[in-house]
């Protein structure tokens, strides 16, 4: 292909093709960012809980008038009607298991804390959440231990809401053993919860992740502690595994047993997430990355008319210039070009302007990562995207310019001969 | 002249209908993203009082100490005090009484029993405040008033309800006087609040999170709450473990809990109340040098990042489609409007000036920018209406499409497409006209 006429003829139309260079480039940029957004946030939204998160779910409750203070008296009859719930129920036709827990991943509500590795650490070594659960979380939960062993039944206990014994035994997740003990030994060892009491690792369970998907809790995100304890408190949250497929059955069966084991509770079984009190597991997942979602649907929709714009640019501004260049075409016919050669022709036209474009359009893309990174302390994007974008704006330029330049390339040598 | 040239932008803009669909669809999408966005990040970034946020203040004291600080991984570099108080602090600063209205605040949710035994007893978000809150911060009641300063003191049960509570619990209408049943205690309800939700929820923006589409159904004195064991709903941050157990325990502990605003009337105030804080914890921490903050309430908002990233980034993005859009409508004005060079020179050897070239082009692309804003506007009718599908439902719930959008949305469309054509109507009106006239 003879180059020189083509660089010729777009030094003719300077300001056109500069602005559709930059229309390019910016493009470029703005995609490629885009779609690191979009990838990143499919990447949190997969994420595992750890959980055998299918026919789970979470049912909360508000005694009324139940008794507040922390004195043995109080905590006892909290205790005693928290069991109560408990067996009611486990002895649902439709509920597999159940066990009284403080939170549940992705369910926001937040219980964190420091750990140290000696007593009187005054700086944590890391952070973890903590589930407070007086029955076999791995069980209900469907958690995977893969060291040591779950609690046994001498282990479990309970004390006031705001109590302050601690664990002598705690199971951890695999990524907070190897944080705290990188050689792999966590077994066996103890940590301090609040700087005063060890609690001894007694198992490890392949993942649990973190109740808050807040970016605050992106640094010990899979950091959590199983703690084999009953909360006593004016409110109870139940995690209750169905039989598989009886779901909807032992939702609305739980409320009612509870109601009639006793009237003097709150259970909102409708209303919003603030104030519904009975959740699935999958719609917990939902609400919890609902905000990540949005932006991913958000991102695609510019991306795609972004592309969409360009393209149609590159299609108008193409059909003006072969409207504009018909003698020329038909005199270059005339003098024996072939069709393909003005086919040719109009597509190098465009490799060329589209190239200069995604050179810009690269720096351009790479530039707004690291301000993104800098204002929204997003990660490095990785290079691949930038040249996966390349690629398809390339492709973009080649597809607009493709009817225009086939139109240009059916102009008859005729037109050689007519004066406008 | 001006509707002359409005003819002649119409002729020339019917003559080629896909090159001008084309323009008017890339600048309504360009302004659509850019509007629905930015009445996102408008909502949440608004002031939740204009009227009053000037003279709202937000103190924070430290109660930790140097060795608190930077220990948490969460908000490394961070060396100020923590955004709450612990109650002892909180009810200290209350009794000093230095601004001149002031609230300690913390969140509550407790169950309401209604009379009717058959129905269940359900619980409603409420915040426990001093009687001063209301007037602090504009409140507007429908029936009756807040409490008094004796109220506050003498821990009286009374209650301040939402009108959406007073239906849902009195059926409407005047209720003051009636009784209220919180916990199986009787409060006397003293007012009854017209609707009142501000967002974000900037009075206690550390416990009630920030945008919430559900208002607080109740206020109640703090005194009276603290005295019946009304526990916390909100955040509860401790470097220390309370030494003693329980809700008393947590009161007598340097946890931090509790939520605090002040009316400071101006700069001096400011001052004078900046300088009691540090008067206040060399007082109450002698260890280490006073480590206080006094912030204003939009200071404060941005200190606490009530706006989500996520709306910034969007924003951000769609102004960027909006300059593609931009750039766009300007390469094909500058073909459509070089194309008829001949025109042009026609026009200009018929003794048409510079000025008037310039005036026929840009009218002909704020015609290209009225058409884009009118789809804009569409699509941004649209877009806010679906944005609900894609952000979190409190924010979503907060974006409206009204006059003054509906007017930034037209404007920015038109001045967006005569930007766009101003580079090539300068090219245009530089058509020299006996050049043009003989190469034809």
């Amino acid at each position: 292909m003879n180059l020189p006429p083509i660089l010729a003829a777009l030094r003719k139309h300077k300001a056109g093709v500069t602005l559709i260079t930059l229309q390019i480039a910016l493009t470029l940029a703005i995609v490629c960012n885009a779609v690191f957004i979009i990838n990143s946030r499919i990447d949190r939204i997969q994420r595992p809980t750890g959980m055998n998160e299918n026919n789970l779910f979470l049912l909360m409750q508000q005694y009324v008038g139940a008794p507040t203070g922390d004195d043995p008296a109080s905590i006892q009859k909290l205790d005693s009607m928290q069991l109560t719930d408990l067996a009611t129920l486990r002895n649902l036709p439709d509920v597999e298991s159940v066990i009284a827990i403080n939170t549940l991943p992705l369910f926001n509500s937040t219980w964190s804390g420091g750990i140290g590795l000696k007593p009187d650490q005054t700086n944590s070594t890391t952070h973890a959440a903590d589930y407070y659960s007086g029955g076999d979380a791995i069980r209900t939960l469907g958690l995977h231990l893969v060291a040591g062993r779950n609690f046994t039944a001498d282990e479990y206990n309970h004390k006031g809401f705001r109590g302050h014994q601690r664990p002598p035994v705690v199971i951890v997740t695999k990524a907070l053993a190897d944080k705290l003990f990188p050689k792999g030994d966590a077994l066996g060892k103890s940590i301090y919860l609040d700087r005063t009491t060890p609690s001894t690792i007694i198992g490890i369970v392949a993942r649990m992740s973190a109740p808050s998907v807040g970016s605050w809790a992106n640094d010990w995100f899979w950091n959590s502690v199983l703690i084999p304890t009953r909360l006593d408190a004016a409110f109870s949250r139940y995690a209750i595994r169905a039989k598989p497929g009886r779901m909807q059955a032992a939702m609305r069966e739980a409320v009612k047993a509870l109601y009639a084991a006793n009237p003097m509770r709150v259970i909102q079984a409708s209303g919003g997430y603030n104030d519904r009190s009975i959740w699935s597991f999958a719609s917990i997942r939902k609400h919890a990355y609902r905000a990540d979602r949005g932006m991913a649907i958000l991102m695609g929709v510019i991306c795609v008319i972004l592309l969409c714009i360009t393209g149609a640019g590159i299609v108008g501004l193409t059909s003006f210039w072969v409207g504009q260049r018909r003698k020329q075409i038909g005199i270059r016919r005339a003098l024996g070009a072939t069709r393909h050669d003005i086919l040719r022709y109009f597509q190098t036209e465009n490799l060329i302007i589209a190239g200069a474009g995604v050179v810009l359009g690269a720096i351009l893309a790479v530039g707004l990562n690291l301000w993104l990174m800098k204002q929204f302390s997003m990660d490095r994007m990785s290079l691949a995207y930038v040249v996966v974008g390349i690629i398809v704006l390339l492709l973009l330029g080649q597809g607009a310019v493709f009817a225009p330049a086939l139109r240009a390339s059916r102009v008859s040598p005729v037109e050689a001969t007519r004066s406008v | 002249m001006f509707a002359y040239y409005l003819d002649l932008a119409l002729r020339s803009l019917k003559r080629n209908k896909a090159l001008t669909g084309l323009m008017i669809l890339t600048i309504g999408f360009g302004v659509a993203a850019s509007m629905t966005t930015w009445s996102v990040f408008r909502a949440v970034s608004g002031d939740p009082i204009p009227q009053k946020s000037a003279e709202l203040f937000v103190p924070q004291i430290d109660p930790w100490g140097p060795t608190a600080r930077n220990v948490d991984p969460t908000q490394p570099g961070d060396i100020g005090p923590p955004d709450a108080l612990t109650y002892e602090d909180a009810t200290a600063l209350m009794r000093d009484h230095r601004a001149s209205l002031q609230s300690a605040m913390y969140q509550v949710g407790p169950s309401v029993v209604p009379t009717d035994p058959a129905k269940h007893p359900f619980s409603v978000p409420g915040e426990a405040v001093f009687g001063e809150f209301f007037r602090m911060l504009d409140v507007p009641f429908k029936y009756g008033t807040g409490w008094s300063t004796n109220s506050d003191a003498s821990r009286a049960q009374v209650v301040v309800i939402s009108s959406h509570l007073n239906d849902q619990v009195f059926g409407g209408g005047d209720s003051v006087g009636k009784m209220l049943n919180i916990e199986g205690h009787d409060y006397r309800v003293v007012g009854v609040l017209k609707h009142w939700n501000p967002q974000p929820r900037f009075y206690d923006v550390v416990n009630a999170g920030t945008f919430n589409s559900q208002p607080d159904d109740l206020f109640l004195p703090f005194n009276t709450a603290i005295a019946m064991g009304m526990t916390n709903q909100g955040s509860t941050n401790c470097f220390q473990s309370p030494k003693q157990t329980g809700f008393v325990g947590l009161q007598h502990s340097s946890c931090i809990w509790i939520a605090y605003m002040a009316q400071l009337d101006n700069a001096s105030a400011v001052r004078q109340y900046k300088t009691y804080l540090d008067g206040f914890a060399r007082q109450r921490y002698p260890d280490w040098a006073p480590n206080v903050r006094l912030r204003g309430l939009m200071a404060w908002l941005d200190y606490e990042h009530v706006v989500p990233p996520d709306t910034k980034i969007s924003l951000y993005v769609a102004l960027g489609l909006l300059l593609v859009c931009l750039v766009n409508t300007a390469g094909l004005l500058l073909a459509k409007f070089m194309r008829r060079s001949g025109e042009i020179g026609v026009r200009r050897a018929l003794g048409a000036s510079r000025r008037q070239i310039y005036a026929q082009f840009l009218i002909e692309a704020g015609m290209v920018g009225l058409a884009g804003g009118v789809l804009g506007l569409a699509l941004t009718a649209f877009g806010i209406a679906g944005i609900g599908w894609v952000l979190p439902r409190d924010i979503a719930a907060l974006a409206h499409l009204d006059w003054s959008l509906l007017l930034i949305t037209l404007g920015v469309a038109i001045v967006a497409a005569m930007l766009a054509g101003l580079y090539p109507t300068l090219r245009a009106a530089a058509v020299q006209p006996a050049w043009q006239l003989k190469s034809n």
